[in-house]
């Protein structure tokens, strides 16, 4: 049972994980706190459903398409409408406020294309889904092939930001973005950078999530929601964070569904983020301010 | 009290009492709208005490709504009305208290984040404890009351809720308020117990919004956890508040009547749009009025005010008056 637990939970954190990384980048990063980021992973969802059912290519061929799509619509959103919010914004609560209020508007206005293209119903379907005997226990292979494209994207991205120079102009805006600018670091350029791998991860995230869950059109906000507890837990701006507060969710969530009732997930994360909140609120990997 | 605000008030009274005369002259579509205003404009009014000056974006509307509902499935049928209402304004600042102790402490973003899924997760809560513990998971309300009583109901609420804006207002919470909203260091460092203050203020509009949850209860006579705890309603509040501007105690009315107006609009030709028109609207909010209708008919009077002493000042003018 507990094997099941940690091994279930594990699976699914890799694709709450790329999620929660993209969110770090672009609330650490860029300081845009993207409340629409639910939205991203749904629409790539979708984008894998249509890729597989009316196009017959299948998702992991169809994260080549997603994913530089969601990066490019990512940068022109920034560029074109976050852009003015930075630059009239006095001081980073003001910036915090209007980013918020602009992503609702994304939010609901993605949602609303969404509904009015798919319906409200739940879409599914069936990919590499043939049974894995694995230590004595069946899982399904698409939940495994899916861990595993996360785990490699989420490597790639750690090598990105620590082996390239453009990595470390993307970690130094998030520690000080005016520091940034006094080394002749373009900080515009790297938050709009740093925006769109955000939103590409998060696709990228949500078409592996799409190959084992059902999903529809309203669903965004749950995942927001996670993704939002994932970034606190983790410490706002460190992928490493991320990843590992993704995992304790996941692993707080599977318990939580198998030992006592599924319908009390989101009462599992409130609990952790309770926790967080009293005890440790700059996070797991994070740095008090001053 | 100077005459201007003896003035005032006499003139909220008057309106008040005019429109209470509503239910005399029609009894079906305009009491329904007339009910459904009132009850956004006191909840949206309650949520701009709290927001409005220290700019805590609270998503927590649906939850304290819900809230007031609940009680009233509980207690209406064995109470007395009048208890059933204190009892949730109660419940409504103790979820407040709750809410804001883990959280207003820390920065605005965690307080986002957790008033963003609090209804839903009292949902949850809610309907577990209904289908594994007690009771079925839609209940009924038999509460005897008519549409007329619970728009004067509303009524009253609103003239409360502004009655008690104004006196924080003028009050030393307030001033710490608005101090916070401006600068929280500055207010730390001035001796304002930042935390207890906004906890405070919380607490407050917590208690209207479930009030008013409780008072809009009998309307539905079937309640479930997915209609008292929807959502939309927080994000509806907080686009009238906007919209009509948080910062004054009147902004929240100004925008309260078109939006809710369009929204029954759209909502009854295109019920499938209402998600582009909040999405558009929060867009408009954001770009063109980020304070509101109330904040930009202040700054065309400020605008106008400036352009009149300074065009007194120049010479050109003073040659022209002398002549």
């Amino acid at each position: 049972m507990l094997f099941l637990i940690l091994f279930t939970s594990l699976l699914l954190g890799g694709a709450y994980a790329l999620m929660a990384m993209g969110l770090t980048l672009q609330y650490g990063v860029a300081r845009i706190m993207n409340l629409s980021i639910g939205e991203t992973l749904v629409g790539a969802a979708f984008a894998a459903f249509w890729l597989q059912t009316q196009a017959q290519v299948g998702p992991l061929w169809g994260l080549l398409v997603i994913t530089p799509a969601a990066f490019v619509l990512n940068w022109l959103i920034y560029r074109h409408l976050l852009t003015p919010l930075v630059r009239r914004a006095k001081n980073r609560g003001m910036l915090e406020v209007d980013s918020i209020l602009a992503t609702f508007g994304l939010l609901f206005i993605l949602q609303g294309v969404m509904l009015a293209l798919f319906g409200g119903n739940y879409y599914s379907y069936s990919y590499f889904s043939e049974p894995v005997e694995l230590f004595g226990h069946t899982f399904a292979l698409n939940r495994i092939v899916a861990f595993a494209v996360a785990a490699a994207v989420a490597l790639a991205l750690y090598l990105g930001l620590n082996r390239t120079r453009t990595g470390t102009a993307v970690r130094a805006v998030s520690v000080d973005p005016v520091a940034a600018g006094l080394v002749a670091i373009d900080v515009a350029r790297t938050s709009a950078l740093a925006f769109a791998i955000g939103g590409a991860l998060t696709a990228c995230g949500g078409a592996l999530l799409s190959m084992f869950l059902t999903f529809n059109a309203s669903m965004g906000v749950v995942f927001t929601m996670k993704a939002l507890i994932i970034v606190i837990m983790g410490g706002v701006g460190d992928p490493r964070g991320a990843v590992i507060a993704a995992l304790l969710l996941a692993l707080a969530e599977t318990t939580v569904a198998t030992l006592v009732d599924p319908g009390l997930t989101l009462a599992a994360t409130y609990g952790l983020f309770v926790l967080i909140l009293l005890f440790r609120p700059q996070g797991i990997m994070g740095r008090r301010t001053a | 009290m100077n005459t201007r605000e003896i003035l005032i008030m006499a003139a909220s009274g008057l309106l008040l009492a005019g429109l209470a005369c509503l239910p005399l002259a029609d009894e079906g579509f305009w009491l329904t709208l007339g009910i459904s205003l009132a009850g956004y404009v006191a909840m949206s009014t309650a949520w701009a005490l709290f927001s409005g000056p220290t700019s805590y974006v609270s998503l927590a509307t649906a939850a304290f709504f819900g809230t007031g509902a609940y009680v009233v499935v509980n207690l209406g049928e064995t109470a007395p009305w009048p208890a059933v209402l204190v009892v949730a304004a109660v419940c409504g600042a103790l979820l407040a208290l709750l809410a804001g102790m883990a959280t207003l402490r820390l920065s605005g973003v965690h307080f986002v984040i957790f008033t963003f899924g609090l209804a839903e997760l009292i949902r949850q809560l809610v309907t577990w404890y209904q289908t594994n513990i007690g009771g079925a998971v839609g209940q009924y309300v038999f509460v005897d009351i008519s549409s007329a009583q619970i728009y004067w109901q509303l009524l009253a609420l609103c003239g409360l809720v502004f009655l008690a804006g104004w006196a924080i207002n003028r009050s030393r919470l307030g001033l710490a308020l608005r101090v916070i909203g401006d600068d929280e260091t500055v207010a730390a460092h001035s001796g304002i117990n930042t935390a207890r203050v906004k906890l405070l203020l919380f607490c407050i509009s917590g208690a209207f919004i479930a009030v008013v949850g409780a008072v809009l209860a009998p309307r539905w006579t079937y309640i479930e956890p997915s209609i008292a705890f929807n959502s939309m309603i927080s994000f509806q509040v907080v686009i009238m508040a906007l919209l009509g501007g948080s910062r004054r105690l009147w902004g929240p009315l100004v925008g309260v009547i078109p939006f809710t107006v369009l929204y029954e609009l759209i909502s009854g030709h295109f019920p499938n749009h209402t998600h582009l028109l909040l999405g558009t609207a929060f867009l408009l909010i954001v770009y063109f009025l980020p304070q509101g209708v109330a904040g930009r008919i202040e700054q065309l009077r400020l605008r106008r005010t400036h352009r009149e002493t300074h065009a007194a000042r120049s010479p050109a003018t003073l040659g022209e008056t002398a002549r």
